[in-house]
Protein backbone atom coordinates (compact mmCIF):
# COMPACT_ATOMS: atom_id res chain seq x y z
CA UNK A 1 0.00 0.00 0.00
CA UNK A 2 0.99 3.79 -0.70
CA UNK A 3 2.17 4.92 2.79
CA UNK A 4 0.39 8.34 4.26
CA UNK A 5 2.01 11.43 3.13
CA UNK A 6 2.07 13.09 6.63
CA UNK A 7 5.80 11.34 7.78
CA UNK A 8 7.26 11.79 4.18
CA UNK A 9 9.70 14.75 5.54
CA UNK A 10 10.37 13.22 8.70
CA UNK A 11 11.29 9.88 6.37
CA UNK A 12 13.61 12.37 4.06
CA UNK A 13 15.01 13.54 7.69
CA UNK A 14 16.09 10.37 8.79
CA UNK A 15 17.75 8.83 5.11
CA UNK A 16 19.38 11.84 5.07
CA UNK A 17 20.72 12.26 9.27
CA UNK A 18 21.38 8.39 8.86
CA UNK A 19 24.80 8.84 6.76
CA UNK A 20 26.53 10.96 9.02
CA UNK A 21 25.34 8.99 11.95
CA UNK A 22 26.40 5.70 11.11
CA UNK A 23 29.78 7.23 9.83
CA UNK A 24 29.92 8.79 13.14
CA UNK A 25 29.10 5.12 14.28
CA UNK A 26 31.73 3.38 12.37
CA UNK A 27 34.33 5.96 13.77
CA UNK A 28 33.72 4.90 17.16
CA UNK A 29 33.51 1.94 17.39
CA UNK A 30 36.21 -0.44 17.20
CA UNK A 31 38.01 -3.73 18.54
CA UNK A 32 39.01 -1.94 21.60
CA UNK A 33 35.26 -0.86 22.38
CA UNK A 34 33.72 2.56 22.07
CA UNK A 35 35.13 6.02 21.96
CA UNK A 36 33.77 9.08 20.72
CA UNK A 37 36.43 10.22 18.17
CA UNK A 38 36.73 13.59 20.12
CA UNK A 39 37.82 11.67 23.20
CA UNK A 40 40.78 9.97 21.72
CA UNK A 41 44.35 10.66 21.93
CA UNK A 42 46.47 10.90 19.34
CA UNK A 43 47.44 7.56 18.33
CA UNK A 44 43.95 6.69 18.12
CA UNK A 45 42.71 9.81 15.93
CA UNK A 46 45.23 8.36 13.62
CA UNK A 47 43.57 4.81 13.80
CA UNK A 48 40.19 6.77 13.24
CA UNK A 49 41.58 8.99 10.27
CA UNK A 50 43.45 6.70 8.69
CA UNK A 51 41.78 3.43 9.05
CA UNK A 52 38.46 4.01 10.45
CA UNK A 53 37.22 6.62 8.39
CA UNK A 54 38.38 5.71 4.92
CA UNK A 55 36.32 2.36 5.35
CA UNK A 56 33.57 3.74 6.51
CA UNK A 57 33.27 5.70 3.40
CA UNK A 58 34.35 3.05 0.75
CA UNK A 59 30.97 1.06 2.91
CA UNK A 60 29.23 3.88 2.41
CA UNK A 61 29.92 4.28 -1.71
CA UNK A 62 29.86 0.83 -2.19
CA UNK A 63 25.83 0.44 -0.38
CA UNK A 64 25.16 3.42 -2.66
CA UNK A 65 26.40 2.07 -5.70
CA UNK A 66 24.70 -1.23 -4.81
CA UNK A 67 21.53 0.13 -3.95
CA UNK A 68 21.23 2.07 -7.16
CA UNK A 69 22.51 -0.85 -9.21
CA UNK A 70 19.69 -2.71 -7.59
CA UNK A 71 16.95 0.01 -8.34
CA UNK A 72 18.40 -0.50 -11.97
CA UNK A 73 17.83 -3.78 -12.52
CA UNK A 74 13.76 -4.46 -11.02
CA UNK A 75 13.58 -1.67 -13.87
CA UNK A 76 15.17 -3.20 -16.62
CA UNK A 77 14.14 -6.50 -15.59
CA UNK A 78 10.42 -5.77 -14.74
CA UNK A 79 11.31 -7.60 -11.85
CA UNK A 80 11.07 -6.42 -8.12
CA UNK A 81 13.10 -8.99 -6.43
CA UNK A 82 15.97 -8.73 -9.35
CA UNK A 83 19.25 -7.93 -7.59
CA UNK A 84 22.22 -6.68 -9.36
CA UNK A 85 24.25 -9.59 -9.30
CA UNK A 86 21.60 -11.31 -11.51
CA UNK A 87 23.52 -10.96 -14.81
CA UNK A 88 26.57 -12.65 -13.39
CA UNK A 89 28.53 -9.71 -12.95
CA UNK A 90 29.89 -10.19 -9.93
CA UNK A 91 31.07 -13.59 -10.75
CA UNK A 92 32.70 -12.16 -13.67
CA UNK A 93 34.69 -9.43 -11.92
CA UNK A 94 35.43 -12.11 -9.04
CA UNK A 95 36.81 -15.12 -11.96
CA UNK A 96 39.11 -12.04 -12.95
CA UNK A 97 40.50 -10.70 -9.54
CA UNK A 98 41.72 -14.19 -8.37
CA UNK A 99 42.42 -14.84 -11.39
CA UNK A 100 44.87 -11.78 -11.31
CA UNK A 101 45.54 -13.08 -7.89
CA UNK A 102 46.69 -16.66 -8.73
CA UNK A 103 48.79 -16.05 -12.09
CA UNK A 104 50.31 -13.30 -9.80
CA UNK A 105 49.31 -10.28 -12.16
CA UNK A 106 50.45 -8.16 -9.61
CA UNK A 107 51.21 -5.25 -11.33
CA UNK A 108 47.42 -4.53 -12.79
CA UNK A 109 45.69 -3.51 -9.41
CA UNK A 110 42.88 -6.14 -8.86
CA UNK A 111 39.88 -3.49 -8.54
CA UNK A 112 41.15 -2.69 -12.47
CA UNK A 113 40.39 -6.59 -13.31
CA UNK A 114 37.31 -7.11 -11.37
CA UNK A 115 35.62 -4.17 -13.14
CA UNK A 116 37.01 -5.45 -16.52
CA UNK A 117 35.79 -8.87 -15.59
CA UNK A 118 32.18 -7.43 -14.73
CA UNK A 119 32.03 -5.46 -18.13
CA UNK A 120 33.00 -8.79 -20.01
CA UNK A 121 30.57 -10.78 -18.50
CA UNK A 122 28.11 -7.97 -19.42
CA UNK A 123 28.96 -8.41 -22.84
CA UNK A 124 29.20 -11.99 -22.82
CA UNK A 125 25.38 -11.67 -21.95
CA UNK A 126 24.11 -8.91 -24.23
CA UNK A 127 25.93 -10.53 -26.93
CA UNK A 128 24.51 -14.34 -26.45
CA UNK A 129 20.80 -13.00 -25.33
CA UNK A 130 20.33 -10.89 -28.67
CA UNK A 131 20.67 -13.94 -31.16
CA UNK A 132 18.09 -13.43 -33.07
CA UNK A 133 14.60 -12.50 -32.53
CA UNK A 134 13.05 -9.77 -30.35
CA UNK A 135 15.10 -8.22 -27.32
CA UNK A 136 13.36 -10.19 -24.37
CA UNK A 137 13.90 -9.83 -20.35
CA UNK A 138 13.38 -13.60 -19.89
CA UNK A 139 16.07 -14.09 -22.19
CA UNK A 140 18.27 -11.54 -20.79
CA UNK A 141 17.55 -13.15 -17.12
CA UNK A 142 18.36 -16.98 -18.46
CA UNK A 143 21.28 -15.81 -20.48
CA UNK A 144 22.81 -14.10 -16.64
CA UNK A 145 22.16 -16.79 -14.60
CA UNK A 146 23.92 -19.40 -16.80
CA UNK A 147 26.72 -17.05 -17.72
CA UNK A 148 26.83 -16.32 -13.87
CA UNK A 149 27.08 -20.36 -13.15
CA UNK A 150 29.59 -21.11 -15.95
CA UNK A 151 31.68 -18.21 -13.89
CA UNK A 152 30.93 -19.98 -10.26
CA UNK A 153 32.53 -22.90 -12.27
CA UNK A 154 35.94 -21.29 -13.12
CA UNK A 155 35.99 -19.78 -9.83
CA UNK A 156 35.63 -23.11 -7.96
CA UNK A 157 38.37 -24.42 -10.46
CA UNK A 158 40.84 -21.86 -9.23
CA UNK A 159 40.11 -22.54 -5.47
CA UNK A 160 40.52 -26.01 -5.95
CA UNK A 161 43.92 -25.85 -7.97
CA UNK A 162 44.79 -22.76 -6.25
CA UNK A 163 47.45 -22.23 -3.60
CA UNK A 164 46.51 -23.25 0.10
CA UNK A 165 47.79 -20.31 1.30
CA UNK A 166 45.54 -17.64 -0.71
CA UNK A 167 42.29 -19.16 0.16
CA UNK A 168 40.98 -17.68 3.00
CA UNK A 169 41.44 -14.00 1.25
CA UNK A 170 40.18 -15.27 -1.92
CA UNK A 171 37.02 -16.38 0.13
CA UNK A 172 36.69 -13.01 1.72
CA UNK A 173 36.41 -11.68 -1.55
CA UNK A 174 34.01 -13.92 -2.81
CA UNK A 175 31.86 -13.07 0.00
CA UNK A 176 32.30 -9.46 -0.46
CA UNK A 177 34.89 -7.66 2.41
CA UNK A 178 35.43 -4.28 3.08
CA UNK A 179 38.56 -4.54 4.79
CA UNK A 180 41.04 -3.37 1.62
CA UNK A 181 38.47 -1.43 0.74
CA UNK A 182 39.39 2.21 -0.06
CA UNK A 183 38.01 5.12 -2.62
CA UNK A 184 40.31 5.89 -5.13
CA UNK A 185 39.88 9.56 -6.68
CA UNK A 186 39.75 8.09 -9.88
CA UNK A 187 36.48 6.70 -9.18
CA UNK A 188 35.27 9.56 -8.83
CA UNK A 189 34.62 11.01 -12.98
CA UNK A 190 32.45 7.23 -13.82
CA UNK A 191 30.69 7.79 -10.61
CA UNK A 192 29.67 11.52 -10.76
CA UNK A 193 28.79 10.53 -14.59
CA UNK A 194 26.63 7.55 -13.31
CA UNK A 195 24.59 9.60 -11.22
CA UNK A 196 24.32 12.66 -13.18
CA UNK A 197 22.81 10.12 -16.34
CA UNK A 198 20.55 9.04 -13.39
CA UNK A 199 19.31 12.55 -11.89
CA UNK A 200 18.35 13.54 -15.94
CA UNK A 201 16.60 9.73 -16.67
CA UNK A 202 15.04 9.13 -13.10
CA UNK A 203 11.61 10.20 -15.01
CA UNK A 204 12.15 7.73 -18.32
CA UNK A 205 13.13 4.73 -15.27
CA UNK A 206 9.24 5.80 -14.09
CA UNK A 207 7.93 4.95 -17.85
CA UNK A 208 10.71 1.86 -18.57
CA UNK A 209 8.88 0.46 -15.99
CA UNK A 210 6.00 -0.27 -17.53
CA UNK A 211 8.16 -2.28 -20.37
CA UNK A 212 9.66 -1.68 -23.33
CA UNK A 213 6.98 -1.26 -25.54
CA UNK A 214 5.20 1.42 -23.06
CA UNK A 215 8.13 3.10 -22.67
CA UNK A 216 8.68 3.66 -26.77
CA UNK A 217 4.88 4.45 -27.20
CA UNK A 218 5.66 6.94 -24.19
CA UNK A 219 8.29 8.65 -25.92
CA UNK A 220 11.82 6.84 -24.93
CA UNK A 221 13.77 5.63 -27.84
CA UNK A 222 13.58 1.81 -25.99
CA UNK A 223 15.97 -0.02 -27.15
CA UNK A 224 18.81 2.85 -27.00
CA UNK A 225 17.95 4.13 -23.73
CA UNK A 226 17.50 0.15 -22.31
CA UNK A 227 20.93 -0.65 -22.77
CA UNK A 228 21.96 2.74 -21.58
CA UNK A 229 20.87 2.26 -18.36
CA UNK A 230 22.04 -1.72 -18.37
CA UNK A 231 25.26 -0.14 -18.76
CA UNK A 232 25.21 2.70 -15.73
CA UNK A 233 23.71 -0.51 -13.54
CA UNK A 234 26.54 -2.43 -14.97
CA UNK A 235 29.39 0.42 -14.07
CA UNK A 236 27.83 1.10 -11.24
CA UNK A 237 27.60 -2.67 -9.74
CA UNK A 238 31.84 -3.20 -11.75
CA UNK A 239 33.14 -0.50 -9.22
CA UNK A 240 31.09 -1.57 -6.39
CA UNK A 241 31.87 -5.43 -6.71
CA UNK A 242 35.77 -4.15 -7.64
CA UNK A 243 36.29 -2.44 -4.13
CA UNK A 244 35.23 -4.98 -2.08
CA UNK A 245 33.91 -8.25 -3.74
CA UNK A 246 30.34 -9.71 -4.12
CA UNK A 247 28.70 -7.98 -1.29
CA UNK A 248 24.81 -9.74 -1.43
CA UNK A 249 21.69 -8.71 -0.47
CA UNK A 250 22.13 -5.16 -0.18
CA UNK A 251 21.14 -4.51 -3.45
CA UNK A 252 18.24 -6.21 -3.49
CA UNK A 253 16.66 -5.59 -0.04
CA UNK A 254 17.22 -1.72 -0.01
CA UNK A 255 15.51 -1.01 -3.34
CA UNK A 256 12.47 -3.19 -1.71
CA UNK A 257 12.13 -1.81 1.64
CA UNK A 258 12.48 2.09 0.14
CA UNK A 259 9.74 1.24 -2.57
CA UNK A 260 7.33 0.12 0.36
CA UNK A 261 8.61 3.52 2.06
CA UNK A 262 8.53 6.36 -0.74
CA UNK A 263 6.55 4.62 -3.65
CA UNK A 264 8.17 3.79 -7.12
CA UNK A 265 8.92 7.06 -8.57
CA UNK A 266 12.58 6.96 -9.23
CA UNK A 267 12.94 10.50 -8.54
CA UNK A 268 12.19 9.56 -4.73
CA UNK A 269 13.60 6.37 -4.91
CA UNK A 270 16.88 6.78 -6.13
CA UNK A 271 18.25 8.86 -3.59
CA UNK A 272 16.48 7.41 -0.99
CA UNK A 273 17.69 3.46 -1.97
CA UNK A 274 21.73 5.20 -2.58
CA UNK A 275 21.13 7.56 1.43
CA UNK A 276 20.14 4.29 3.33
CA UNK A 277 21.71 2.12 0.77
CA UNK A 278 25.56 3.34 2.08
CA UNK A 279 24.49 4.00 5.81
CA UNK A 280 23.12 0.03 5.84
CA UNK A 281 26.54 -0.86 4.77
CA UNK A 282 28.44 1.26 7.35
CA UNK A 283 26.36 0.11 9.69
CA UNK A 284 26.49 -3.63 8.95
CA UNK A 285 30.50 -3.52 8.08
CA UNK A 286 30.88 -1.96 12.08
CA UNK A 287 29.31 -4.62 13.48
CA UNK A 288 31.05 -7.10 11.02
CA UNK A 289 34.40 -5.79 12.75
CA UNK A 290 33.29 -5.04 15.91
CA UNK A 291 30.73 -7.99 17.01
CA UNK A 292 33.53 -10.86 16.64
CA UNK A 293 36.47 -8.66 17.83
CA UNK A 294 39.27 -8.79 16.94
CA UNK A 295 38.17 -11.12 14.78
CA UNK A 296 36.77 -9.75 11.69
CA UNK A 297 33.59 -11.15 9.78
CA UNK A 298 33.34 -10.23 5.72
CA UNK A 299 30.43 -8.04 5.91
CA UNK A 300 28.92 -10.13 3.34
CA UNK A 301 28.09 -12.99 5.66
CA UNK A 302 26.53 -10.36 7.49
CA UNK A 303 24.37 -8.72 5.07
CA UNK A 304 23.16 -11.76 3.93
CA UNK A 305 22.43 -13.45 7.04
CA UNK A 306 19.95 -9.89 7.73
CA UNK A 307 18.85 -10.05 4.01
CA UNK A 308 18.00 -13.88 3.92
CA UNK A 309 15.16 -13.78 6.21
CA UNK A 310 14.24 -10.36 5.23
CA UNK A 311 14.02 -11.20 1.35
CA UNK A 312 11.70 -14.44 2.37
CA UNK A 313 9.51 -12.26 4.79
CA UNK A 314 9.40 -9.36 1.32
CA UNK A 315 8.70 -12.36 -0.86
CA UNK A 316 5.94 -13.86 1.04
CA UNK A 317 4.39 -10.89 1.21
CA UNK A 318 5.01 -9.85 -2.70
CA UNK A 319 2.84 -13.00 -3.04
CA UNK A 320 -0.05 -12.40 -0.66
CA UNK A 321 -0.73 -9.29 -2.52
CA UNK A 322 -1.13 -11.07 -6.53
CA UNK B 1 -4.34 17.71 -43.85
CA UNK B 2 -4.44 13.80 -42.53
CA UNK B 3 -2.58 13.35 -39.33
CA UNK B 4 -2.10 10.12 -40.11
CA UNK B 5 -1.79 8.10 -43.19
CA UNK B 6 -0.33 4.86 -44.90
CA UNK B 7 1.47 4.91 -48.39
CA UNK B 8 1.99 1.60 -49.83
CA UNK B 9 2.37 0.25 -47.05
CA UNK B 10 3.03 -3.69 -46.12
CA UNK B 11 3.20 -5.33 -43.07
CA UNK B 12 4.53 -9.20 -42.11
CA UNK B 13 4.54 -10.54 -38.96
CA UNK B 14 6.45 -14.25 -38.90
CA UNK B 15 4.44 -16.15 -41.76
CA UNK B 16 1.53 -13.77 -41.62
CA UNK B 17 1.11 -11.13 -44.60
CA UNK B 18 -1.18 -8.36 -42.27
CA UNK B 19 -1.71 -5.97 -45.44
CA UNK B 20 -0.26 -5.52 -48.69
CA UNK B 21 -0.04 -2.06 -49.93
CA UNK B 22 -2.48 -0.19 -47.73
CA UNK B 23 -3.04 3.26 -48.60
CA UNK B 24 -5.28 4.79 -46.13
CA UNK B 25 -5.72 8.66 -44.87
CA UNK B 26 -7.68 9.05 -41.42
CA UNK B 27 -8.60 12.97 -40.87
CA UNK B 28 -9.57 14.80 -38.08
CA UNK B 29 -12.68 14.12 -36.59
CA UNK B 30 -12.53 10.42 -38.05
CA UNK B 31 -12.97 6.89 -35.71
CA UNK B 32 -11.54 4.28 -37.55
CA UNK B 33 -12.51 0.85 -36.51
CA UNK B 34 -10.18 -2.03 -37.18
CA UNK B 35 -11.75 -5.18 -37.93
CA UNK B 36 -11.11 -8.53 -38.86
CA UNK B 37 -10.67 -12.03 -37.32
CA UNK B 38 -8.17 -13.09 -34.43
CA UNK B 39 -4.82 -13.43 -35.21
CA UNK B 40 -5.01 -11.64 -38.64
CA UNK B 41 -2.80 -9.17 -37.30
CA UNK B 42 -4.90 -6.17 -36.22
CA UNK B 43 -2.31 -5.93 -33.16
CA UNK B 44 0.75 -5.51 -35.64
CA UNK B 45 -0.65 -3.76 -37.88
CA UNK B 46 -1.33 -0.60 -35.09
CA UNK B 47 1.92 -1.34 -33.99
CA UNK B 48 3.32 -0.78 -37.05
CA UNK B 49 1.26 2.46 -37.70
CA UNK B 50 2.97 3.57 -33.95
CA UNK B 51 6.15 2.87 -35.54
CA UNK B 52 7.14 0.27 -33.03
CA UNK B 53 6.65 -2.54 -35.35
CA UNK B 54 8.80 -2.40 -38.58
CA UNK B 55 7.23 -1.91 -42.51
CA UNK B 56 8.06 -4.71 -44.75
CA UNK B 57 7.27 -1.77 -47.25
CA UNK B 58 6.15 1.56 -47.62
CA UNK B 59 5.98 3.84 -45.04
CA UNK B 60 3.82 5.43 -42.38
CA UNK B 61 3.16 9.08 -41.90
CA UNK B 62 2.57 11.31 -39.13
CA UNK B 63 1.46 14.85 -40.05
CA UNK B 64 2.70 14.28 -43.49
CA UNK B 65 5.97 13.34 -42.21
CA UNK B 66 7.77 9.86 -42.37
CA UNK B 67 7.23 8.16 -39.37
CA UNK B 68 10.34 5.91 -38.93
CA UNK B 69 12.43 9.75 -39.41
CA UNK B 70 10.83 11.08 -35.98
CA UNK B 71 12.02 11.11 -33.12
CA UNK B 72 9.96 8.88 -30.55
CA UNK B 73 9.47 12.09 -28.49
CA UNK B 74 7.96 14.09 -31.03
CA UNK B 75 5.79 11.00 -32.07
CA UNK B 76 4.73 10.22 -28.40
CA UNK B 77 3.38 14.43 -28.19
CA UNK B 78 0.96 13.30 -31.73
CA UNK B 79 0.32 9.62 -31.30
CA UNK B 80 -0.41 7.26 -28.37
CA UNK B 81 -0.86 3.68 -28.27
CA UNK B 82 -3.55 1.53 -25.85
CA UNK B 83 -1.82 -1.33 -25.60
CA UNK B 84 -3.89 -4.92 -25.73
CA UNK B 85 -2.19 -5.99 -22.65
CA UNK B 86 -0.91 -3.68 -19.73
CA UNK B 87 0.79 -5.56 -16.38
CA UNK B 88 1.81 -2.98 -13.75
CA UNK B 89 4.75 -4.65 -11.69
CA UNK B 90 5.57 -1.84 -9.21
CA UNK B 91 3.73 -0.14 -6.56
CA UNK B 92 2.24 2.87 -7.75
CA UNK B 93 -0.40 5.02 -7.27
CA UNK B 94 -3.25 5.23 -9.83
CA UNK B 95 -2.74 9.30 -10.19
CA UNK B 96 0.76 8.54 -11.09
CA UNK B 97 0.32 5.91 -13.02
CA UNK B 98 -1.75 8.20 -15.39
CA UNK B 99 0.67 10.88 -14.92
CA UNK B 100 3.15 8.87 -17.16
CA UNK B 101 1.41 10.21 -19.90
CA UNK B 102 3.02 13.59 -19.12
CA UNK B 103 6.68 12.00 -19.85
CA UNK B 104 6.77 13.43 -23.53
CA UNK B 105 5.84 16.49 -22.83
CA UNK B 106 8.06 17.34 -19.92
CA UNK B 107 11.99 18.00 -20.42
CA UNK B 108 14.28 15.28 -18.51
CA UNK B 109 14.60 17.61 -15.74
CA UNK B 110 10.97 18.86 -15.42
CA UNK B 111 8.57 17.87 -13.15
CA UNK B 112 5.01 17.40 -13.74
CA UNK B 113 2.61 20.28 -12.92
CA UNK B 114 -0.05 21.26 -11.09
CA UNK B 115 -2.05 21.63 -14.25
CA UNK B 116 -0.84 17.56 -15.08
CA UNK B 117 -2.00 16.77 -12.06
CA UNK B 118 -5.31 18.07 -12.55
CA UNK B 119 -5.47 16.37 -16.03
CA UNK B 120 -4.53 12.94 -14.88
CA UNK B 121 -6.88 13.54 -12.06
CA UNK B 122 -9.80 14.44 -14.55
CA UNK B 123 -8.83 11.87 -17.15
CA UNK B 124 -9.34 9.23 -13.98
CA UNK B 125 -12.53 10.85 -13.23
CA UNK B 126 -13.79 10.53 -16.94
CA UNK B 127 -13.54 6.90 -17.18
CA UNK B 128 -15.24 6.67 -13.30
CA UNK B 129 -12.37 5.65 -11.78
CA UNK B 130 -11.51 8.93 -9.47
CA UNK B 131 -11.92 6.77 -5.89
CA UNK B 132 -8.90 4.64 -6.98
CA UNK B 133 -6.27 8.33 -7.44
CA UNK B 134 -4.77 7.08 -4.44
CA UNK B 135 -5.45 3.47 -4.60
CA UNK B 136 -2.47 1.27 -5.78
CA UNK B 137 -2.54 0.30 -9.32
CA UNK B 138 -0.83 -3.56 -8.50
CA UNK B 139 -4.64 -4.75 -6.83
CA UNK B 140 -6.74 -3.53 -9.80
CA UNK B 141 -9.92 -5.71 -11.62
CA UNK B 142 -9.73 -6.60 -15.18
CA UNK B 143 -11.74 -4.22 -16.14
CA UNK B 144 -10.71 -1.29 -14.10
CA UNK B 145 -6.50 -1.89 -14.85
CA UNK B 146 -8.15 -1.36 -18.41
CA UNK B 147 -9.24 1.97 -17.69
CA UNK B 148 -6.55 2.75 -15.86
CA UNK B 149 -4.04 2.28 -19.35
CA UNK B 150 -6.71 4.19 -20.91
CA UNK B 151 -6.19 7.07 -18.48
CA UNK B 152 -2.44 7.60 -19.23
CA UNK B 153 -3.07 7.69 -22.89
CA UNK B 154 -5.56 10.17 -22.35
CA UNK B 155 -3.39 12.12 -20.04
CA UNK B 156 -0.65 11.99 -22.91
CA UNK B 157 -3.44 14.08 -25.16
CA UNK B 158 -2.16 12.64 -28.36
CA UNK B 159 -3.81 13.75 -31.82
CA UNK B 160 -3.84 10.34 -32.76
CA UNK B 161 -4.85 7.86 -30.92
CA UNK B 162 -4.41 4.05 -31.13
CA UNK B 163 -6.96 1.64 -29.27
CA UNK B 164 -5.82 -2.15 -29.13
CA UNK B 165 -9.20 -3.46 -28.30
CA UNK B 166 -10.01 -0.78 -25.47
CA UNK B 167 -13.23 -2.64 -24.66
CA UNK B 168 -11.85 -5.72 -23.60
CA UNK B 169 -12.80 -7.39 -19.76
CA UNK B 170 -15.05 -3.94 -19.79
CA UNK B 171 -18.95 -4.64 -18.78
CA UNK B 172 -21.84 -2.96 -21.69
CA UNK B 173 -21.80 -0.03 -19.04
CA UNK B 174 -18.18 1.22 -19.04
CA UNK B 175 -17.57 -0.32 -22.80
CA UNK B 176 -19.89 2.97 -23.60
CA UNK B 177 -18.55 5.24 -21.32
CA UNK B 178 -15.25 4.84 -22.77
CA UNK B 179 -16.48 4.85 -26.33
CA UNK B 180 -18.39 8.09 -25.42
CA UNK B 181 -15.22 9.78 -24.19
CA UNK B 182 -13.04 8.91 -27.16
CA UNK B 183 -16.06 9.68 -29.37
CA UNK B 184 -15.66 13.14 -27.24
CA UNK B 185 -12.27 13.36 -28.51
CA UNK B 186 -12.53 12.63 -31.59
CA UNK B 187 -14.96 14.96 -32.47
CA UNK B 188 -14.50 18.03 -30.09
CA UNK B 189 -10.78 18.10 -29.88
CA UNK B 190 -10.26 17.61 -33.81
CA UNK B 191 -8.32 14.12 -33.22
CA UNK B 192 -8.16 10.98 -34.75
CA UNK B 193 -8.58 7.14 -33.66
CA UNK B 194 -7.75 3.87 -34.95
CA UNK B 195 -9.40 1.14 -32.44
CA UNK B 196 -8.84 -2.57 -33.16
CA UNK B 197 -12.41 -4.31 -32.12
CA UNK B 198 -14.13 -7.48 -32.24
CA UNK B 199 -17.67 -5.88 -31.66
CA UNK B 200 -18.50 -5.31 -35.50
CA UNK B 201 -22.26 -3.42 -33.11
CA UNK B 202 -20.13 -1.01 -31.51
CA UNK B 203 -18.22 -0.01 -34.62
CA UNK B 204 -21.53 0.45 -36.44
CA UNK B 205 -22.08 3.36 -33.11
CA UNK B 206 -18.63 4.61 -32.62
CA UNK B 207 -16.69 4.36 -35.89
CA UNK B 208 -16.89 6.78 -38.77
CA UNK B 209 -14.80 4.39 -40.99
CA UNK B 210 -13.40 1.25 -40.63
CA UNK B 211 -10.71 -0.63 -42.40
CA UNK B 212 -11.42 -4.37 -42.64
CA UNK B 213 -8.39 -7.26 -42.80
CA UNK B 214 -9.55 -10.55 -44.31
CA UNK B 215 -5.98 -11.89 -43.99
CA UNK B 216 -3.44 -12.57 -46.72
CA UNK B 217 -2.55 -9.13 -47.07
CA UNK B 218 -6.69 -8.36 -48.51
CA UNK B 219 -8.02 -5.51 -47.01
CA UNK B 220 -10.87 -2.75 -47.96
CA UNK B 221 -11.63 0.60 -45.87
CA UNK B 222 -14.07 3.16 -46.06
CA UNK B 223 -16.66 4.58 -44.25
CA UNK B 224 -18.77 2.62 -42.49
CA UNK B 225 -22.09 2.96 -43.21
CA UNK B 226 -20.77 1.90 -46.72
CA UNK B 227 -18.74 -0.70 -46.37
CA UNK B 228 -20.38 -2.85 -43.20
CA UNK B 229 -22.91 -5.06 -44.85
CA UNK B 230 -23.84 -8.69 -44.45
CA UNK B 231 -21.87 -9.93 -47.08
CA UNK B 232 -18.67 -8.39 -46.43
CA UNK B 233 -18.75 -9.78 -42.47
CA UNK B 234 -19.84 -13.27 -43.19
CA UNK B 235 -16.68 -13.42 -45.36
CA UNK B 236 -14.61 -11.35 -42.86
CA UNK B 237 -15.45 -13.54 -40.01
CA UNK B 238 -16.11 -16.56 -41.59
CA UNK B 239 -19.27 -17.19 -40.55
CA UNK B 240 -22.95 -16.23 -40.92
CA UNK B 241 -23.81 -12.54 -40.28
CA UNK B 242 -27.38 -11.09 -40.22
CA UNK B 243 -28.07 -7.71 -40.28
CA UNK B 244 -31.40 -7.06 -38.02
CA UNK B 245 -33.03 -4.22 -38.47
CA UNK B 246 -36.01 -2.84 -36.60
CA UNK B 247 -36.67 0.36 -37.55
CA UNK B 248 -34.72 2.40 -34.94
CA UNK B 249 -31.47 0.39 -34.61
CA UNK B 250 -29.42 -1.47 -36.95
CA UNK B 251 -27.68 -4.75 -35.66
CA UNK B 252 -25.51 -7.56 -37.32
CA UNK B 253 -26.04 -10.83 -35.34
CA UNK B 254 -24.10 -14.20 -35.45
CA UNK B 255 -26.58 -16.66 -37.22
CA UNK B 256 -24.36 -19.73 -37.31
CA UNK B 257 -21.58 -21.23 -39.99
CA UNK B 258 -21.12 -19.86 -43.08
Amino acid sequence: MIPAKLPRLLLWIVLVLSVPLSLLLAASAGSTGWHWPWALDETMQRVVLELRLPRAIAALVVGSLLALAGCLMQVLLRNPLADPYVLGLSGGAAAFALAGMMFGLTFIPVPLLAFCGALLSLLVVFVLARGRGPWSTTRILLTGVVVAAGWGALISLMLATGPDASLRSMLFWLMGDLSHARLSAWWLLPLTAGLALLWLRARSLNVMSAGALQAALLGESSQARFWEIYLVASLLTGLAVSMAGAIGFVGLIIPHLMRLLVGSDHRRLLPAAALFGGSFLVLADTLARTVLAPRQLPVGVLTALIGVPLFLLLLNRAVRIR
Amino acid sequence: MALLSTRDLSVQIGDVVVVESLSIEVAPGQFWGLLGPNGVGKTTLLKTLAGVHPACSGEVLLDGKTLSTLKRRSVARRLGMLPQHTRYVFEASCEQTALVGRHPHLRAWDRESEADRARARQALASLGLEKLAERSCMNLSGGESRRLALATVLVQDPAVMLLDEPTNHLDPANQVTILDVLGRQVRGHDKAAVMALHEVNLATCYCTHVLLLYGNGEYEAGPTDQLLDEQRLSRLYQCKMRLVDDGSQRVFAVAGQS
